[in-house]
């Protein structure tokens, strides 16, 4: 059969080439599109908020004049809720993907629940914020407590963590659970010696986006029942609490420029905290990478 | 240490023809969600020996392999009917702990399936489960040289399984198999996913090992089951979608592999290993 080479050199016609950059283009504005809003984002909110970020800022307590006005009960409100939200949220949410991923049996009723968990992922946290009102505050009189909202946002976050857990046992191999059952391993040392470690950077992964979605909630704490002005760090699970949010909520809602600027501030802290969430989740996702590469 | 070995045999003679059965399998049929992999299966395994199983594409013998160490209980929806002992117990006896049977009776897998840890992680796993964690070192030492690995990986324990040959990787995955002490090895096609070298280093390899485990081996590979195996099972298939039966896997004839290879009893055996089939 003749070789016909002369294809190779004949130029594509001009629609083909046309169409190829103005793909190319619209790709491109697509993340520009992205990238430039949260650079304007972040720009206004440092130039707003880099003066008002100074120590007593950050360690002084709620004040109606804006000079005296500090974060410190909202940041140790927040660092509270995301301490115990991960504590709460990570072995539920961990444990019942393993259970549905590793030893439920195929059927209709783990099917129904699959479909269940995927929808909760989807609910508005409003709604949450309700049912942690109902459930927490009310029927367990739990009332406008750190511990009311950290259950509350552990809600939120266990159908993240429980999705993202799923998908990361399930990218496992199945030859790995074959060969380790194959050496007398019960199912539960199959899991737990050899898939869980190789989960484990997906597993990290789906957590940190879970608890970050978790730490800038308002709308549920604001329902159930967190305070915008407490004179007082929690130091009981049942004491009252603020949380960054809320704070920079109700500084928001104020026509003083000056609580604007507080505002921005404590969204700056806000970022921070949850910037060094995600460098601690990348480290130990490395760290494993290394341990099974 | 082989020669020795030899030569203890040479002194005791044993009966060449019917060695102690291992297995015996009895009217086994094997059916994943209610429809038919393989049935009517009757053969008796012997001991310190290889058998091979071959037959064509879809002829259950991976299937039938992996009732040996109870492999289907892990997948769903399987089921399987009839009887197979093992030294004259029912593997399938209510009081049998599947976990202790697959400590006992060691499977190699088609693709090399090495954990993603250290060589030596590899090996320590079946011995950690199952508590021989005593002379740890020397158990992983030996359970390498018994897989003829152990020149190749003696300085470099502590690197990534993963970074080892495909051939390389399937003897860890024999070493690791060997490392628990088992009495059977069962091996799944294990070097189709090999090259003729590595291919070679495995056959080797089986016949060291048949001195001291009882080998069962499924291949694709016909010269294969002549060099290694001792007896040999061909399977094929029954039954097709225009005849209105499922197909299945049937036992068609079980013997010693020379004669198989030279004078089967069945024409169908024949048609397979001359390459008339299909």
């Amino acid at each position: 059969m003749a070789v016909r080479i002369e294809t190779l050199t004949r130029r594509r016609s001009w629609t083909t080439r046309f169409g190829d950059r103005l793909a190319e283009a619209s790709l491109l504005a697509a993340t520009a599109v992205g990238l430039i809003a949260l650079t304007v984002l972040l720009w206004t909110v440092l130039d707003q908020g880099a003066t008002a970020l100074n120590w007593p800022f950050i360690r002084n307590f709620a004040s109606r004049i804006p000079e005296r006005a500090g974060i410190w009960p909202p940041l140790v409100g927040t660092i509270y809720l995301m301490l115990l939200v991960t504590a709460a949220s990570f072995p539920l949410g961990v444990g019942a993907a393993i259970y549905l991923e590793e030893f439920a049996p195929r059927n209709r009723l783990t099917s129904a629940i699959e479909t269940n968990i995927a929808n909760l992922a989807a609910v508005p946290s409003i709604i949450y914020g309700l049912l942690g009102l109902a459930l927490f505050y009310r029927a367990m009189n739990l009332g406008r407590s750190l511990l009311t909202g950290a259950l509350t946002l552990t809600l939120l976050v266990l159908p993240v963590i429980i999705i993202a857990t799923r998908e990361a046992l399930r990218a496992v191999p199945h030859s790995i659970r074959l060969g380790a059952m194959a050496l007398g391993a019960t199912r539960w040392e199959a899991v737990y010696k050899q898939v869980l470690p190789i989960a484990i950077p997906g597993i990290m992964t789906g957590t940190i986006l879970g608890l970050s979605r978790a730490i800038g909630e308002t709308a549920p704490l604001l329902v159930a029942g967190a305070a915008a002005f407490v004179a007082f760090t929690p130091d009981h699970l049942l004491d009252a609490y603020s949380a960054l949010p809320i704070q920079i909520f109700d500084w928001v809602r104020r026509p003083q420029p000056d609580f604007q600027a507080l505002a921005a501030g404590a969204i700056l802290v806000l970022l921070a905290l949850l910037l060094t969430m995600n460098a601690i989740a990348i480290v130990i996702r490395n760290r494993y990478y290394r341990r099974n590469r | 240490m082989i020669v020795e070995t030899e030569l203890v045999r040479d002194d005791i003679p044993i009966p060449e023809e019917h060695p102690a059965p291992v297995f015996q399998v009895r009217d086994v049929a094997v059916t994943y969600g209610g429809q038919p992999a393989v049935e009517g299966i009757t053969m008796d395994v012997p001991s310190d020996r290889i058998t091979a199983l071959i037959g064509p594409s879809g002829c259950g013998k991976s299937t039938l392999i992996r009732c040996f160490n109870r492999m289907n209980d892990l997948i769903p929806g399987a089921a399987i009917a009839g009887r197979i002992d093992y030294h004259g117990l029912d593997l399938y006896g209510p009081n049998v702990d599947p976990v202790e049977v697959r400590r006992r009776i060691g499977m190699v897998f088609q693709q090399p399936n090495p954990f993603p840890k250290s060589i030596y992680e590899n090996v320590a796993f079946g011995l950690r489960v199952n508590k021989m964690t005593d002379d740890l070192d020397a158990r992983i030492e030996k359970a390498l040289r018994d897989a003829a690995l152990w020149d190749e990986v003696k300085r470099k324990l502590k690197t990534p399984a993963t970074s080892l040959s495909g051939g390389q990787q399937q003897r860890l995955c024999i070493a690791r198999a060997l490392a628990t002490a088992p009495d059977v090895l069962l091996m799944d096609e294990p070097c189709s996913a090999l090259d003729p070298i590595a291919t070679t280093k495995i056959e080797d390899l089986m016949h060291q090992l048949k001195t001291n485990y009882t080998i069962l081996i499924v291949t694709h590979n016909m010269q294969q089951a002549a060099r290694v195996s001792d007896r040999t099972a061909f399977l094929t298939v029954q039954g097709s979608e225009e005849e209105g039966i499922i197909p299945r896997g049937v036992l068609v004839e079980f013997d010693d592999t020379e004669r198989i290879f030279t004078n089967p009893s069945d024409s169908r055996t024949e048609d397979y290993i001359t390459g008339r089939f299909g």
